[in-house]
């Protein structure tokens, strides 16, 4: 599953990210919105679901190298958040999901494309 | 590569929106570099909390990076009020930052467990009121 198919799995709309950010493969998730937790715990490739929508964010999931951003629960990024994603060919989605519904849906993804 | 590579950038202690920009810098260079995914990854992760604390809890300080065929150190510098008990402030969950703070998702008390955890050593130097400095090496594995 790449990441323009997560997004519509999530009915999510894509708020930035360049072509290839988008095609990138999603190899997981982590769900979380303490900084330093998912600093330590995501792995690489992931796609990250948080309510966290200011422009740390973008830090953290660039040094993890996450496949995205879920925002979850029609959060809205800042603009700091979104000049820098779109700077850094970051992907953030945006969903009204849950950060429950939304990772359950991811897993479903991953569970067809046969990842899992 | 010549022998050793070194970076230094200061840290502003103001704009901590903007925090995070010398560690994605340093793990630039350490792709360009060549290093694999798994050091880059880890020392990008210890240099962001090292980055991190110095802006959040001490208003700035340096970091220096020296990048050796052996090993990768990471040197953080700072003045600020410093770390009364730090067998205190390297436990999971311990955490003295502000609501403020807390609002952008800090103030786990993860962060100097994160550095412990993926770096080869940690040495953590304080005096209460002059500073603190944070020490990080990691092995570089022979091919
Ligand atoms: N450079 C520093 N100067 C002064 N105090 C520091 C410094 N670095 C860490 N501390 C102290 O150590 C505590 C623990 O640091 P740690 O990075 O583990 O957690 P945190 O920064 O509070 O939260 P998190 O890193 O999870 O966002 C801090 O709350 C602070 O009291
Ligand atoms: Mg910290």
């Amino acid at each position: 599953m790449i990441v323009v198919e997560l997004a519509a799995r999530l009915d999510a709309k894509v708020l930035c990210g360049s072509e290839a950010a988008l095609g990138r493969a999603v190899r997981g998730a982590y769900a979380g919105d303490l900084l330093s937790w998912v600093m330590g715990r995501a792995q690489a490739g992931t796609a990250w679901v948080t309510i966290m929508s200011n422009m740390n964010v973008a830090a953290v999931a660039l040094l993890t190298d996450v496949s995205c951003v879920v925002l979850s629960e029609n959060v809205t990024p800042d603009e700091a958040l979104l000049v820098r994603a779109a700077r850094e060919e970051l992907v953030l989605l945006s969903t009204p999901l849950s950060t429950y519904d939304a990772c359950w849906r991811i897993r479903e993804g991953l569970a067809d494309a046969a990842v899992l | 590569m010549p022998d050793v590579v070194r970076l230094h950038y200061d840290v502003d202690g103001e704009n901590f929106m903007a925090a995070g920009e010398a560690s994605s810098a340093v793990k630039n260079v350490l792709r360009r570099l060549g290093f694999g995914e798994d050091l880059v990854r880890r020392a990008a992760i210890c240099l962001y909390e090292g980055e991190i604390n110095m802006v959040i809890h001490a208003n700035g300080g340096a970091i220096d990076v020296s990048v050796s065929p052996q090993a990768i150190e990471m040197v953080l510098q700072d003045q600020g009020d410093g770390i009364p008990d730090i067998e205190q402030a390297m436990r999971e969950g311990f955490s003295t930052a502000s609501d403020r703070v807390r609002d952008l998702g800090f103030g786990a008390g993860m962060g100097l467990p994160n550095m412990r955890r993926y770096a080869d050593s940690l040495e953590v130097t304080s005096e209460p009121g002059k500073g603190t400095r944070v020490l990080m090496t990691l092995r570089i594995a022979p091919v």
